[in-house]
């Protein structure tokens, strides 16, 4: 055989290679995920949609929240196509969608059943009725307490305090000599930590961060009444070096059973009552975020959401993937594997219909009633001219939201007066809201 | 003559000596021990040192969520290539610097440096625009240019330095005895510079190992080194640190053990030329 005749057998073989292997191509879709059990679960159990769309191949990249938002800011921005399906949060759909930078999704298929879809969820992931995210899981805030200390102070929490009830309640409960604080409540600097709680409480009081000509209201006496509770509460009945405490921090104070009550997010209520983890499992009670009789409670609204950025190029494959991962089918599966304490919350009504879920999930009538009661479109007691609960849905939230919450921080930790940090976080608010063009 | 060392001084000067290397490796050593106790011993308060339940579950959870070897087999590429890549470059640009400079040869080395001294996140959108126009994004070739061209002002100021510890005239009898300009580099200089470009090698390799800005920036799963292993390991709601503390021990040990095997290297290269 000559040479000639070779190269050309050769170069014949690789063509039919190459012509196989297009004919099986698959589209590959780039999936941006945050590292928490519901996603990790989320990514065991994929197999199920690879067998049901085998052209589609998943692969994941799992980050640190902050990491994600940069990464893929940098991506859609410059339109560089790296991932097919992102994971965000009720903070960034509004401001997303109204960039153009996600995908509309208001046509996915009729058995995908959108308006089972919890109303409040849906309304802060919407930009003008338009759906931008579909919610993996979502989230309120709420009371977790201890009913054992509880009885043992001769209190009782009502499923709808007051901040009355919370502060005699802590009181009562706090026993430091016995390493037991009254109440644990978020103390760390960041907007997604000790502001995401203050503003709830702020809420819950009548305060606003912006008047509808976006004034920044931190002079006003029901922020100088918020934080003048929430330093009581603290330096009176919260364990000692509370102004680094976040998320995590109490959830390890609250299940080493130190805390009597604890308000933060709702799915801790499966951490909590969670054996393996809580010495205190059999002992938690539930109730609403507090109110001051103004109307509003003091509770968020939160979804992680998977939305597809417009500059993917497999967008009709990535929302195959989308609608799957948050159907009702996915709910389902996730039940028959690991059990229904351990489907994600906060999504769809039809989960708070089925008894198996509310039989399995104490603190599920809890949760849907926070969420239920939490409204992003008018979360505050005035009017306000943004959408966000315990955010302002602006970009520049982020900067602000994290240099306010340093200086609530810097003031439970005794650094300043409430009347410094209120000064302060006024001052700093004006500055970034005059340089951003929303004031003169 | 030498000053005497008492050995009053010598015991002080040698806690002293601990006590600093203890404090510098202390992050380390409790990150690692912090990877083998179980998530609530690991947010303990007051910390728990060694009395705890030791386990190896971290590691193994680490393993199961995502593949240990990929990450670390991009960041071998990257870290030797854009070294390796580094020196190619380097050593000819050292030589003609340190043998045969210029009226500007200073300003060029000050002006080499000048690009160390801009955050890096400035000129993200500007890479990121080039990489996308060139298809090099969440590729190794990219990035290892990438790390190339971060690291090689240090790297050519490193060489200078040494090269021009070497006496020009050895260079001028390797001429005379008829060597080319590229025999004379490889031939004489090379060898001689060699401990000097064994420690520019070694350090590079671990600048490049632990760079994360750009490492994690421009890549997504195909070219995605150990920073990125790590960076995928922090939580928002739920323990983690134990789990983090796993992933970065995993991610760090390679770069320690070279580190510790070419220690008396490193610290040669690194002094040599300091006394002058």
């Amino acid at each position: 055989m000559n040479t000639l005749t070779r190269a050309l057998m050769g170069a014949t073989a690789l063509c039919a290679l190459g012509i196989a292997a297009s004919a099986q191509e698959a589209t590959t879709l780039t999936i941006a995920t945050v590292n928490n059990g519901d996603m990790v679960r989320m990514q065991g159990l994929t197999d199920a949609f690879t067998e049901q769309h085998p052209d589609i191949e998943l692969e994941w990249v799992t980050l640190e929240e902050n990491v994600l938002r940069q990464n893929v800011t940098t991506d859609i921005a410059t339109s560089g196509g790296q991932y097919d399906v992102i994971t965000i949060g009720t903070y960034e759909v509004p401001i997303w969608g109204k960039q153009g930078w996600l995908v509309p999704l208001n046509d996915l298929p009729a058995e995908y059943d959108v308006d089972d879809i919890l109303p409040p969820i849906r309304a802060g992931l919407s930009v003008d009725d338009t759906l931008f995210a579909v919610p993996f899981y979502g989230e309120s805030s709420f009371v977790m307490y201890r009913k054992d200390l509880a009885e043992a102070a001769g209190v009782t929490i009502p499923d709808q305090p007051t901040w009355d009830d919370i502060k005699a309640a802590a009181a009562a409960m706090n026993d430091p000599d016995n390493g037991i604080y009254g109440i644990c409540l978020r103390g760390k600097a960041g907007w997604g930590e000790n502001t995401a709680f203050i503003t709830t409480m702020a809420n819950s009081y009548g305060a606003r961060w912006f008047d509808e000509n976006w004034q920044p209201q931190f002079d006003s006496p029901e922020w100088k009444a918020t934080i003048t509770d929430y330093l009581d509460l603290m330096t009176n009945y919260g364990p000692p070096g509370a102004s680094s405490n976040g998320f995590n921090e109490n959830l390890t104070l609250f299940q080493q059973g130190k805390c009597g009550m604890w308000i933060d997010a709702t799915v801790a209520g499966s951490f909590v009552t969670d054996p393996n983890n809580s010495t205190v499992a059999d002992q938690v009670g539930f109730a609403l975020g507090p109110d001051s009789g103004q109307g509003k409670r003091a509770n968020w609204l939160w979804a992680w959401s998977l939305a597809i950025p417009s500059s993917s190029d497999a967008p009709d494959a990535a929302k195959q993937f989308v609608a799957w991962a948050t159907s009702k089918e996915y709910t389902e599966l996730v039940a028959e594997n690991e059990g229904w304490a351990n489907v994600p919350p906060g999504t769809r009504t039809s989960l708070y219909e089925n008894q198996e879920y509310l039989a399995a999930a104490p603190f599920a009538q809890m949760t849907i009633d926070s969420i239920n009661a939490a409204d992003p479109n008018s979360p505050t007691v005035q009017p306000v001219p943004y959408t966000g609960v315990q955010f302002v849905a602006i970009p520049e939230f982020q900067g602000i939201g994290t240099a306010v919450g340093q200086e609530f921080s810097a003031a439970l930790a005794g650094e300043k007066t409430v009347d410094e940090a209120l000064a302060a976080a006024q001052e700093l608010a004006v500055q970034e809201m005059t340089t951003a063009g929303y004031i003169q | 003559m030498s000053r005497a060392v008492t050995p009053a001084r010598k015991t002080i000067n040698t806690v002293l000596a601990w006590t600093v290397a203890l404090i510098l490796f202390f992050p380390i050593l409790w990150t690692v021990l912090t990877s083998f106790k179980p998530e609530p011993v690991a947010v303990a308060s007051p910390p728990v040192f060694l009395n705890f339940d030791w386990t190896l579950k971290n590691y193994y959870d680490v393993e199961r969520q995502r593949d240990y070897f990929d990450y670390f087999l991009n960041s071998v590429i990257i870290s030797l290539g854009s070294t390796v890549l580094g020196l190619v470059l380097a050593v000819p640009a050292a030589w003609s610097m340190a043998f045969v400079p210029g009226r500007r040869t200073k300003d060029l080395l000050m002006w080499m440096l000048s690009t160390k001294m801009m955050p890096a996140v400035g000129v993200l959108v500007p890479i990121y625009l080039i990489f996308r126009t060139l298809g090099l994004l969440d590729s190794r070739i990219g990035l290892t240019v990438v790390l190339m061209l971060i690291n090689l002002p240090i790297i050519v100021w490193m060489l200078y330095t040494y090269f021009r510890e070497i006496p020009g005239e050895i260079l001028e009898a390797a001429r005379m005895d008829g060597a080319t300009l590229s025999s004379e580099i490889i031939y004489v200089l090379t060898p001689m510079a060699l401990p000097g470009i064994a420690s520019t090698f070694l350090l590079n390799v671990i600048l490049a190992w632990n760079e994360a800005f750009w490492t994690i920036n421009l890549t997504v799963t195909d070219a995605a080194p150990l920073t990125k292993f790590i960076a995928g390991f922090s939580s928002p709601q739920g323990l983690f640190y134990a789990k983090l503390s796993a992933a970065s021990t995993m991610a760090i040990a390679p770069i320690l053990v070279l580190g510790w095997f070419s220690q008396r290297q490193l610290v040669r290269g690194l002094t040599f030329g300091a006394v002058k």
